[in-house]
């Protein structure tokens, strides 16, 4: 147990360090989550109007914090299929370590990573003007709830990592999925004015009830609320979701570290 | 204890529409503080050998021990000592020398202070201390090279698997004894010297200054020479296979004087492990070596 503990904290320390030795990756990663800020606050932002009259910006910021917590899986499908690309894993494989070390590791080093991202998120979204209109513990209750996200994200992650041929699919296949997954939920649009088949799809969607879950939280607009579960208890669909997502892909991807040496 | 032993080792690799036998049942022993060479030509299952010994892979069929533990039921307690070198410089290229070396001394369950000396020991070694602290991503091949073997040795393994090409004169130098592997089995096994004599033994080749005298030279050769001889028309050269080495050479050349012929240069010409390879596979080698220390 000691053994498990001490070389995942290694494990994690070794990819955390990635962070400050590749700043660019973070920088676009938050640049790209500015540019939805900036593209849907001041462009599309004005044509979409919010009944009772709610701040766009305020209601969009939790959409764009959950987005960017969606795409943790493109992260952690890269870096592990990186590891795996250039013999890493192999030699991984080879020492005398705890086997769960290289999987948990990167799994606390992507979420670690994620709460960074959405620091300077927040940062970047009090200057547009959203606020926290709650309190304290609501702030905290949402970012738990948003990180609880990221762990489920970086889980499916890891499991994509080891199942593509390589880094560029990995970032593909993240990409096809993750953004119509991300437009097709409350994050930009009132789900109201998707066609009727797809509005149970985007009532459903984790990225709607993670959005909904923090904008109650917080005190934002959430004007589109539905009668059914996902309207009414968005967070604890959302812990629902988190566990469901956990549940099938964490065996999956340890199923694939493990056949590794079919 | 031998430091490897290997039964009846079997790999299939099985895809939707063939079936490949990396492995066809190799036997295999190496004696501990020895060196073996795993020479075959590509695809001939060498990787696949290491792999399996490195408990990396699991083989479907056979057993095999290394450092006396089994490679399947006992791989944690053999991973602790082994130390692999792969075909390309498995380092991170985020972190630097030092940092990848205390990673890995780390991981091989040394402590941290432990695992920081052995690291600055193996840069010292590697002569990589001036670059110690650079990110890796800037290093050269060689230099990437050079740590990645460093990091096999960073836990003083009992084994050092380096599968690497290799040319086959550094297997003649560096590999105790030398184990031919092709379609996933051991074919020869021995000395490098050993290989050469039962691939053909020595042959004595002769350049016959005078043409006209060529007919006389091949009546002596075809009498000392222990098989048929050959003629290369064009340079002259008479090759003979021939037992008894360099004695042997002294009565040709004595025979040739004796009958007048005159000769421009005359050789005891052992076969090279080139010419071993081709003669048992057919085909020109790609080595990889596996050491055992």
């Amino acid at each position: 147990m000691n053994r498990t503990f001490t070389d995942t904290a290694v494990i994690t320390w070794r990819n955390l360090k990635r962070i400050p030795r590749i700043p660019e990756l973070a920088i676009f990663a938050i640049l790209q989550s500015i540019m939805f800020v900036v593209l849907f606050a001041f462009v599309f932002g004005g044509a979409i109007p919010l009944p009772n009259g709610g701040n766009y910006r305020e209601y969009l910021m939790p959409g764009i914090f959950a987005q960017t917590i969606v795409f943790a899986a493109a992260t952690t499908a890269v870096g592990m299929r990186d590891d795996l690309n250039k013999g890493l894993l192999d030699r991984f494989r080879s020492l005398p370590m705890a086997r769960p070390a290289v999987l948990i590791g990167r799994i606390a080093a992507d979420v670690t990573y994620n709460a960074g991202i959405l620091v300077v998120l927040m940062a970047s979204g009090y200057v547009v003007g959203w606020r926290v209109n709650t309190g304290l513990p609501e702030l905290l209750a949402g970012v738990g709830l948003l990180l609880l996200f990221a762990l489920a994200m970086t889980a499916i992650g890891v499991w994509l990592g080891l199942v593509v041929p390589s880094v560029e699919v990995a970032q593909q296949v993240s990409f096809t999925v993750l953004f119509p997954i991300t437009f097709l939920s409350n994050v930009f649009v009132p789900p109201q004015s998707l066609p009727s088949w797809l509005q149970p799809v985007a009532e459903w969607n984790p990225v709607s009830t993670l959005t909904a879950a923090t904008r109650d939280l917080w005190g934002n607009p959430n004007p589109y609320v539905g009668s059914g579960l996902p309207g009414q208890q968005p967070a604890l669909v959302t812990v629902l979701w988190v566990i469901v997502i956990l549940a099938v892909f964490l065996p999956m991807g340890v199923r694939r570290y493990r056949n590794m040496s079919r | 204890m031998p430091a490897i032993t290997a039964e009846g080792l079997v790999k299939i690799y099985r895809s939707r529409h063939s079936e490949v036998h990396a492995l066809d049942g190799v036997d295999l022993v190496v004696e501990e503080g020895t060196v073996l060479g795993l020479l075959g030509p590509n695809g001939a299952g060498k990787t696949t050998m290491v792999r399996i010994l490195t408990t990396l892979l699991r083989p479907d069929a056979g057993h095999a021990t290394v450092a006396g533990f089994d490679i399947v039921r006992e791989a944690q307690q053999l991973r602790s000592v082994i130390g692999l070198s792969g075909q390309y410089a498995a380092v991170d290229e985020n972190l630097t020398a030092r940092e990848n070396l205390w990673m890995f001394g780390r991981l091989y369950q040394l402590n941290s202070a432990e695992s920081r000396k052995r690291a600055g020991e193996l840069l010292e070694q590697f002569d990589l201390i001036d670059a110690a602290d650079r990110v890796v991503k800037t290093y050269s091949g060689g230099m990437r090279r050079r740590l990645d073997l460093a990091s096999a040795l960073i836990g003083r393994p009992r084994l050092l698997f380096l599968d690497e090409p290799t040319y086959l004169e550094e297997a003649d130098e560096l590999a105790d004894t030398i184990a031919v592997i092709d379609r996933g089995k051991v074919i020869a096994r021995g000395t490098a010297d050993e290989l050469k004599s039962q691939v053909g033994g020595e042959r004595i080749e002769v350049v016959v200054h005078d043409r006209a005298a060529l007919d006389r030279a091949e009546e002596i050769l075809a009498r000392d020479g222990s098989g048929q001889w050959v003629l290369d028309e064009h340079t002259r050269k008479l090759t003979v296979p021939a037992t008894g080495g360099a004695g042997k050479l002294i009565e040709i050349v004595r025979d040739l004087g004796d009958a007048g012929i005159a000769i421009d240069d005359i050789a005891l010409r052992r076969p090279t492990l080139d010419d071993v390879f081709l003669a048992l596979t057919g085909r020109a080698s790609s080595g990889d070596d596996e050491a055992a220390a």
